[in-house]
C-alpha cells in the first residue's frame, strides 16, 4: 500500500539505524507517547536495531488503558439496560471493570456492538428509534473530531435516542504531568503524529522550553520512528530542545483547522481521571452547551459499587514509563490477553499486549518461554 | 486507537452541507465511504489519511519523499567515503 509499505523497508531502516549509531555518544532515554508507536517498535524489533545507549520507554498514549475503571463500570451498567444498544470500538470490550467487562455482559445477552466509526452508532440510532443507542466516546485528540461530528449530526438531524459516554483525554497535559513528576526519566519525546495531525504542534513549544526537552512529532511506521529517534538524538547530542516535525507528510504546524473548530463547538476542556495516573487538570473533553443533552453520564444516572482495581496490576508505573511490562510479576503468568488484570494487556495499543504478542518477554523471562538464549 | 490509514480518493459525493461531504476511498483494493468534512481540500486522485471513518489530512506527497532523499544522500555519501577509503 502506498505511503505504508515503503516506510517498512528493511534496508532503509538499517541505514537510519546506522545514522543513529553515528550520532550517539552517551545514554539517552526517549519516550514514544502513542501506543500505536509502541506496537510498531516492539513488533518490528526496532530496539534491537538501536545502539544500546538508547532506551525507549513507552508512554501513556493508549486511550483504552487510561479510561478510568469507574467509567468501564458505568459502561457495563448502561449496556445491561434492556433499552440500550451499547456501541464501542472493539478494543474496549475486554477491558476489565471492577467485576465485569463489556464482553462479559455481551456474553450474558446485553446488546453490545463493535462499530468502526461513531457515525455507524448514529446510523443505528436512526434505524432503531425505540432503542437508546450509546457510543463509548474514548480517545485522544485524533478521535475527537469524529465524536464531535457524531454529536453535531445528531443535533442537526434531531436524533434524540443517541448519546455519548465521553472519556476524551488530551496529550500535552499528560506530558506535563509526566515531566513534573519527581521520578521522570524521560529526556526526549516522540510526540504522537496523528494527535498533531488534528491539533498541530504549537502547544508543544512552551513544554519543550519549560522542561528543556526535545519533542519530535513522529509517525507510526518503522522508518518514521527511526527518523524521529534520529532527530531526537541529534537534538540531545547538540544540547537543543526544539519542537521538530518528522511526520510532515501528514502534520502541519497549525493542525487541521476545520476539525479544531468542530471540536471547540461541541466540547469543552475538563479535568480527567487517568487510569493508573490519577486526576490531571484540564486534560480532557466533555460535551458543552446544547450538546450536553447527548451526555450519557447525565442521561443514565449511575449509583454503582465503588470501583476496585486489581491490586496486582502495575499499569500506573507502566504508563509513566517507570517500569516495563516484563518487570511486572503478573506479566504472562497471571495476566494475559485472554485474562487481563489491567487494560494495557488488552488494547491493541497497550504496552503489555505488545510485549506479550511480539515475544519481547522471551528475552527476559527465558524460564517461561523455553531454553535461555546463549 | 489513533490508528489512521492512507487511502486514495476515487469519487467525491457532495451532500450540500460540508459536514456530510463524503468520498469513496480505496485502501489497496478495499473501498469505503469516508467523511470529508475535515479535508475540504481533498480531490479525486489524492491520498487522504483516514481515522474512524473521517479523512483527517491530505498526504503531502513531496514531504512523503523527504526521508528517502535523505537516505539517498546518505547512501551516496557512504559510497563516496568507501571509494576514498579504497
Amino acid at each position: 500500500m502506498k505511503f505504508v509499505s515503503e516506510y517498512r523497508d528493511q534496508k532503509a531502516a538499517e541505514q537510519l539505524a546506522t545514522a543513529i549509531r553515528q550520532k550517539v555518544t552517551r545514554p539517552w532515554t526517549i519516550m514514544e507517547i502513542c501506543g500505536g508507536q509502541t506496537h510498531t517498535i516492539v513488533k518490528s524489533g526496532l530496539e534491537d536495531l538501536l545502539p544500546k545507549q538508547i532506551t525507549l520507554v513507552h508512554g501513556p498514549g493508549c486511550p483504552v488503558c487510561v479510561t478510568p475503571i469507574e467509567l468501564i463500570d458505568k459502561a457495563v451498567a448502561i449496556a445491561k439496560r434492556p433499552e440500550a444498544i451499547f456501541c464501542s470500538f472493539g478494543d474496549m470490550l475486554r477491558v476489565p471493570g471492577s467485576t465485569k467487562s463489556l464482553f462479559d455482559v455481551k456474553a450474558e445477552g446485553a446488546d453490545v456492538r463493535i462499530v468502526y466509526s461513531p457515525l455507524d452508532a448514529l446510523k443505528l440510532a436512526k434505524q432503531n428509534p425505540e432503542k437508546q443507542v450509546v457510543f463509548f466516546a474514548v480517545g485522544f485528540e485524533t478521535t475527537a473530531p469524529a465524536n464531535a461530528m457524531a454529536a453535531w449530526q445528531a443535533d442537526h438531524d434531531g436524533i434524540e435516542n443517541f448519546s455519548l459516554l465521553v472519556s476524551h483525554v488530551l496529550v500535552p497535559p499528560a506530558m506535563e504531568a509526566l515531566l513534573s513528576s519527581s521520578n521522570c526519566v524521560v529526556q526526549g519525546f516522540l510526540a504522537a503524529g496523528h494527535v498533531c495531525t488534528i491539533m498541530g504542534f504549537e502547544e508543544y513549544f512552551p513544554i519543550a522550553q519549560k522542561y528543556k526537552v526535545p519533542i519530535v512529532v513522529t509517525g507510526f511506521e518503522p522508518l518514521d520512528l527511526l527518523e524521529g529517534i534520529h532527530m531526537t538524538v541529534g537534538q540531545l547530542e547538540e544540547g537543543r530542545h526544539d519542537v521538530e516535525n518528522q511526520y510532515a507528510r501528514a502534520v502541519r504546524r497549525e493542525g487541521n483547522r476545520p476539525a479544531q473548530e468542530r471540536i471547540a463547538e461541541v466540547f469543552e476542556i475538563t479535568p480527567r481521571q487517568w487510569r493508573g495516573l490519577g486526576e490531571i487538570p484540564a486534560s480532557g473533553f466533555q460535551l458543552r452547551g446544547r450538546f450536553r443533552k447527548y451526555d450519557a453520564n447525565l442521561r443514565f444516572p449511575f449509583e454503582g459499587e465503588p470501583a476496585r482495581e486489581s491490586p496486582e496490576c502495575i499499569s500506573g508505573l507502566i504508563l509513566q514509563g517507570i517500569k516495563k511490562p516484563h518487570e511486572c510479576p503478573a506479566f504472562a503468568v497471571k495476566c494475559t490477553p485472554e485474562n487481563p488484570l489491567g487494560a494495557p494487556m488488552v488494547s491493541s495499543e497497550g504496552a503489555c499486549a505488545a510485549y506479550y504478542h511480539y515475544g519481547r518477554r522471551q528475552n527476559v523471562q527465558p524460564e517461561l518461554s523455553g531454553p535461555a538464549r546463549r | 486507537m489513533c490508528l489512521a490509514v492512507p487511502g486514495k480518493v476515487v469519487e467525491i459525493m457532495d451532500a450540500g452541507d460540508i459536514a456530510f461531504r463524503r468520498a469513496k476511498v480505496d485502501f489497496g483494493g478495499i473501498r469505503k465511504e469516508i467523511n470529508l468534512a475535515y479535508t475540504p481540500e481533498a480531490e479525486v486522485g489524492k491520498y487522504v489519511l483516514v481515522h474512524v471513518g473521517f479523512a483527517i489530512s491530505v498526504i503531502d506527497e513531496d514531504e512523503a519523499q523527504r526521508v528517502f532523499e535523505y537516505l539517498k544522500q546518505m547512501g551516496g555519501l557512504e559510497e563516496e567515503l568507501g571509494e576514498v577509503r579504497q
